[in-house]
């Protein structure tokens, strides 16, 4: 999908570090992408490839020793990454809303649902408690909560997974932000309901016209949900491109790895294939490409210089197999 | 919740009918109370009819009963050592305590809960760092000891505090009162700051591990996601979450604050239950020792049963005669 003139969320050549008394580790390391409002960006990789720490950056919650050590974040062009604490409050649930992987441990429990939503709502929006609590029951309502004007006051013990995820997305909607940073938002939840919750999020964000940046590990999320997807490895980007192509043809050894290592029903196989080894820790991501210990296609300027994102048939890449002057380019 | 109270009632009173088993059987391990009465001259004759007026003739457990009967209405029998109505003795002592110990619980809790605040958000402040090891004097120094220093500073060094006693003291009703005259007022402050000091340094360490504990929980990261405010996300839902177990020490403070004056009233010669506790002691005084048991007993058992019904406001998980879970 062609990207619109002016993206809603630039990346620019992140870089996040934890600075440990053990040194510092580099978790991600110049990342840069890009998303279109009304877009939604799947990111994938295993666990610890830096996806979670990427949406956490962007909105600003990275937790100490974490630090944004160098590139800028960029919303509607204008740079939030340094943005006063306060400053970047106020974007927080207004611009940018979140959502988490556990629903069940989202929402405070002490307060009723209706009053984290009105609370959500009255500070962002120049409403008073009853206009508040209105728009609570009407969202409560758009995502499926069955007799919102009375559930409004039960307390998250009172709702099922499923339904309590449905009241986070509902807070996270609350003050129509443009972008979403959906983190891993049905891992946690029954195989059954995980088709509904995100059935909800597409549907929602397309009526609202709402950006997402949907953080997964599920390749099958990522296909029927995303517009394009962007793979992380060892907190770098390794392929970026429209969810079809990257699924279909992938251009990165890694990715391809990826795409190979998901059963297909009614296939029978042996063994399921895999990639051997595992990815480095981020104290010793070796020189180069950081996926060159495991590729199967790795050469000589794999290990010394690592590879920029670089155009790869309809996606970019950034493998070395992809630069004209490569000695397999064209083999 | 109704039937919660109820059966907490009835707890409360098995542990009452205990307490005052304990309590009366105080006087036979001391020995006959006719020996202890009469005169050594006195024949078996009177002794018997000391005996029978007494009521001792009668079986144990009718005897236990006219103790439970007679406890309930107050009537705890005469001081062996000031040959008065106990029950008067101890409504008059009683004031003096229970000011020095809501004093002393107050000051615990409203310095105590902002200070585990603030050493929790600042946790790597150096202020945060010294009021730590500050507080480890109030863990491990004993109650007396902290009483004495304080004597010796505020009064005999710098002399702005008296040293002893209670002041002057209004009678409201029943109720004597240091709380409405200047003198009562200045001698409450060293007393009830050395009472004060344990459960000041409890209170504050507990609200600080566990605000760090719920700080660290996805509810208070996904409040900061939806760009609620700090002063919001800190009180309003951190906070509250450290409630619980901020509720059930205090709780148990406040009986041990009540049930320990006894050292700092006798450090400050404070007139309360706690003194007269002491020197009832010393006296063998048996009815004042077995109506202080039954006293404390009660407060502990009023206590916890505030505590239990605390948890109810506090947190809903625990209210489930409330509307049921809703489906997928």
């Amino acid at each position: 999908m062609a990207s619109a003139p002016r993206p809603l969320l630039e990346v620019r050549h992140l870089r996040v570090e934890f600075n440990l008394r053990r040194g510092t580790l580099t978790a991600i390391d110049d990342v840069s992408f890009e998303i279109a409002p009304g877009e939604v960006l799947g990111v994938v990789g295993e666990s610890g490839a830096g996806k979670s720490i990427t949406g956490t950056a962007i909105i600003g919650l990275l937790e100490p020793p974490g630090r944004i050590a160098g590139g800028e974040v960029l919303l509607d062009g204008r740079r939030i990454d340094n943005l006063p604490a306060e400053e970047m409050r106020k974007i927080r649930g207004r611009q940018i809303g979140a959502i988490f992987q556990d629903p069940l441990t989202s929402l405070n429990p002490l307060y009723t649902i209706g009053r984290q939503i009105t609370e959500t709502i009255m500070t962002h929006l120049p409403m008073d408690s009853r206009q508040a609590r209105e728009r609570a029951v009407a969202l409560l309502e758009e995502v499926g909560i069955p007799a919102a004007g009375r559930r409004i006051d039960h307390y998250p013990h009172q709702f099922s997974g499923g339904m309590r995820q449905r009241v986070v997305i509902a807070l996270a909607l609350c003050a129509s932000p443009r972008l979403i940073i959906a983190d891993e938002p049905t891992t946690a939840l029954d195989v059954s309901v995980q088709a509904q919750i995100i059935t909800l999020l597409k549907r929602l964000c397309s009526e609202h016209g709402t950006a997402v940046m949907l953080v997964t590990h599920d390749m099958g999320v990522i296909a029927e949900t995303a517009d394009r997807v962007a793979v992380m490895y060892a907190g770098r980007l390794v392929e970026v491109g429209p969810v079809q192509e990257v699924i279909h043809g992938p251009q990165h050894p890694y990715t391809a790895g990826l795409m190979g290592s998901i059963p297909a029903i009614g296939q029978e196989v042996d063994r399921l294939p895999q990639i051997e080894g595992s990815m480095p820790r981020l104290d010793s991501i070796p020189k180069g490409c950081a996926f060159n210990p495991r590729c199967p296609k790795v050469f000589g300027r794999c290990r010394e210089e690592r590879p920029d994102l670089m155009d790869a048939g309809a996606t970019r890449a950034a493998c070395w197999l992809h630069r004209v002057d490569s000695p397999l380019a064209h083999a | 919740m109704i039937a919660f109270v109820v059966r907490r009632l009835l707890q409360g009173v098995f542990v009452m009918l205990v307490v005052g088993f304990i309590a009366f059987s105080l006087f036979n391990f001391v020995g006959d109370p006719v020996s202890l009465m009469l005169p050594p001259e006195a024949t078996q004759a009177d002794r018997q009819e000391m005996r029978v007026s007494l009521g001792l003739d009668k079986p144990f457990h009718v005897q236990f009963a006219t103790f439970v009967a007679n406890a309930t209405q107050g009537n705890f029998g005469i001081s062996l050592r000031l040959g008065r109505p106990v029950s008067t003795l101890l409504v008059e002592r009683l004031p003096a305590t229970l000011e020095l110990a809501i004093a002393a619980a107050v000051l615990g809790l409203f310095v105590g809960i902002p200070l585990g605040v603030f050493t929790a958000l600042k946790r790597d402040s150096w202020t945060s760092r010294a009021i730590l090891t500050t507080s480890l004097i109030g863990v491990s120094l004993p109650n007396f000891l902290i009483g004495i220093f304080l004597i010796l500073i505020f009064a005999v060094w710098l002399g702005v505090l008296p040293s002893f006693g209670r002041g002057d003291t209004v009678m409201v009703g029943p109720w004597s009162t240091g709380l409405l005259t200047t003198s009562g007022l200045r001698a409450l402050i060293l007393p009830s700051v050395t009472l004060a000091f344990f459960p000041l340094t409890l209170v504050m360490r507990l609200v600080r591990s566990e605000m760090l504990e719920v700080l660290r929980t996805d509810y208070i990261k996904f409040a900061r996601a939806r760009g609620l405010t700090d002063n919001a996300v800190n009180f309003g839902h951190a906070l509250k979450n450290t409630l619980v177990p901020v509720i059930t020490i205090t709780g148990l403070q406040l009986g041990g604050i009540i049930a320990f004056a006894i050292i700092t009233e006798t450090v400050f010669q404070w007139p309360g239950m706690g003194l007269l506790f002491i020197q009832a002691v010393q006296f063998a005084d048996i009815p004042v020792m077995a109506a202080y048991l039954c006293l404390i007993g009660l407060i502990f058992v009023v206590i916890n049963l505030v505590v239990d019904i605390l948890y109810y406001v506090v947190d809903p998980r625990l209210r489930l005669d409330r509307g049921g879970a809703g489906g997928h």
